[in-house]
């Protein structure tokens, strides 16, 4: 197996049921990799396991088997090394925003006197157009604001990797279009490598360079990975003048609605290699007709080697 | 300055308290006491200022009469019967500091830690339930055997009283801090001393102060008991000695006292409970 900068091989996570004897595995057999600088988000329906798969990566969550290896060595408990961006942005509320993003920072240099935290958390917190609010408290900001600080606080720690657990699910779309703009912009400055959980296509299509499906859990599994072939430089308010658009977004929406349940449970109707799952890239596929059985998976141009 | 509800609310107040005194008065308005007989004279004078008193409930001119006496000069001292209320109270928030004092030394790093670990958590409720319940002057007796002195026993007192409610509150708070904050602190691999003072005691500081609130509550509750029991001095020890004397003036001066005090120390917790307490 050829050498990435993250691997994924062979979690399993099995939850304890209520009466101690265990519940078939959330997702079983999970295999990926992830190389230095790619922004790799996952789509799958709620209870296939994606935020277990995150913390996993995270070092909050202990898998039942399998590793993780990123840049050489096991991940085995949280690290400096990895910035995650919680869902409920999780700011500590009695400290400023320059505060929190300077606590993060406090950690991951100690050594550092307190103007040259201050001064490099503030230039994060410009990169997320926040400097006018950096003496603010987070009950002050506006859902947006807040986790635009939770993305500064990841950023400004510096990581090898950046994991942000659905960071736009509980804001509203225009709020959510601008701070996906921003960071899009951050990551392309520091050519971050991240990993991103999305219920949103066309987000996912934005930001990233390859899109997991996981099939709806328990027994959840990767299902296919679809690389995003358009260009990178790509915009919120242009990529869908790209033909290869819709063409991704169909091929998404048509897995999310019809096919993530034909993957489901040991009743998998589709011959499945997990530690190889088929990498397309319906993007380039040349228009033809939509599937008149749409139930039928149809796999568009596999491109493993 | 003071909103239109404010006003309102205390020209209410203050009419409220013109009823209640107007009541008190009309309640205790009695014809001239007949005249004394010469024995029944010369008894009063042996008995002292308290005896010509007995003469019914006092009325609230003799009550304010005893405010003016005791609160111009608050801080004398006549020997161990006889001392200003100044003094007495100062007794009694002595005692109560102390006690509370070392009740938060205790409470405070024990709840951190039965807050933080399920296991002593499981292991210390039973006693902390047994315990908690029992009523503060129950343990005075063990109190003045084991420690052989009235004033430390009183102390004594108002520590194991303090103590449940800042037990608990503080376990509690530790307990309850969003799990969302420790999962920060543990991927920015931070140190376990800084995560508890600049994490869990922050986060946890409305409820420890809560519970420090009622503490000093209770403790002022029991204070006036333990001292009426341990006597010597301080304000609870007055009100009996004022209660000897057939002396209700006094003693009701006394219980607007305490009532005073209590109100302040409350507000003092309630403005540091503001300090701590945090908007989401």
């Amino acid at each position: 197996m050829t050498q990435h900068f993250l691997s994924v091989e062979g979690l399993q996570k099995v939850y304890p049921a209520a009466d101690g004897k265990p519940n078939p595995p959330v997702f079983d057999n999970i295999h990926f990799g992830i190389e230095r600088g790619e922004f790799v988000c996952i789509i799958g329906h709620s209870g296939c396991g994606k935020t277990t798969i995150l913390n996993v990566l995270a070092g909050l969550e202990e898998a039942s088997s399998g590793v993780v290896i990123m840049d050489g060595k096991e991940v085995k408990g949280p690290s400096l090394d990895r910035g995650v961006v919680f869902q409920s942005h999780a700011l500590m509320p009695w400290m400023t925003v320059l505060g929190n993003v300077a606590f993060a920072a406090k950690s991951r240099w100690p050594e550092w006197s307190k103007a040259k935290i201050d001064e490099h958390c503030t230039t994060y917190l410009e990169m997320v157009g926040l400097g006018h609010a950096i003496h603010k408290k987070p009950a002050e900001l506006s859902g947006g604001m807040k986790q635009r600080v939770g993305i500064a606080r990841a950023f400004a720690i510096e990581p090898k990797m950046l994991l942000l657990d659905e960071p736009f699910g509980a804001l509203d779309a225009l709020t959510r279009g601008t701070i996906q703009d921003e960071l899009l912009k951050v990551v392309q400055a520091t050519s971050q490598t991240v990993f991103m959980i999305t219920h949103d296509v066309d987000e996912a299509i934005l930001l990233a360079d390859k899109v997991i499906l996981m099939s709806n859990g328990p027994l959840a599994k990767i299902a296919e990975i679809v690389e995003i072939t358009m260009p990178r430089n790509r915009t919120r308010a242009e990529m869908h003048h790209d033909p290869q658009f819709y063409r991704i977004r169909n091929h998404l929406v048509d897995f999310l609605v019809n096919r993530s349940k034909s993957y489901a449970g040991s009743d998998a109707a589709v011959l499945h290699d997990a530690r190889h799952p088929p990498v397309v890239r319906p993007g380039l596929a040349a228009d033809e007709p939509p599937p008149s059985d749409s139930t039928r998976p149809i796999l568009k141009q596999v491109v493993n080697q | 300055m003071f909103s239109k509800l404010g006003l309102k609310a205390g020209l209410l107040s203050l009419l409220i308290f013109l009823i209640f005194i107007g009541t008190w008065s009309l309640a205790t308005y009695h014809k001239e006491a007949p005249a004394v007989s010469a024995a029944d004279a010369e008894y009063a004078a042996m008995m002292g200022k308290g005896a010509g008193k007995t003469g019914g409930f006092p009325p609230p001119s003799e009550v304010g009469a005893a405010f003016v006496t005791y609160l111009s000069d608050p801080f004398y001292d006549k020997g161990p019967n006889d001392k200003g209320i100044g003094i007495q109270l100062a007794h009694s928030l002595w005692r109560v500091g102390l006690g509370f004092f070392l009740a938060v030394i205790v409470a405070i790093p024990l709840g951190f830690a039965i807050g933080m670990s399920p296991l002593l958590f499981q292991a210390l409720n039973p006693f902390i339930q047994i315990l908690k319940p029992i009523s503060p002057l129950a343990w005075m007796p063990l109190a003045l055997y084991s420690l052989k002195d009235s004033d430390v026993s009183g102390i004594f007192v108002i520590f194991i009283c303090s103590l449940w409610p800042m037990l608990i509150n503080t376990a509690f708070g530790v307990a309850a801090v969003r799990r969302d904050w420790i999962n920060v602190a543990r991927t920015l691999e931070v140190k376990p001393l800084r995560k508890a003072f600049q994490v869990i005691l922050p986060a946890a500081a409305p409820t420890i102060l809560t519970g420090m609130r009622i503490s000093m509550g209770i403790a002022w509750l029991v204070i006036v008991a333990a001292e009426m029991l341990v006597g010597g001095t301080g304000v609870g020890y007055f009100v009996w000695n004022e209660w000897n004397n057939l002396a209700l003036p006094n003693v009701i001066f006394a219980v607007a006292m305490i009532g005073l005090v209590g109100m302040v120390l409350d507000q003092l917790f309630g403005s540091l409970q503001k300090l701590v307490t945090y908007r989401e």
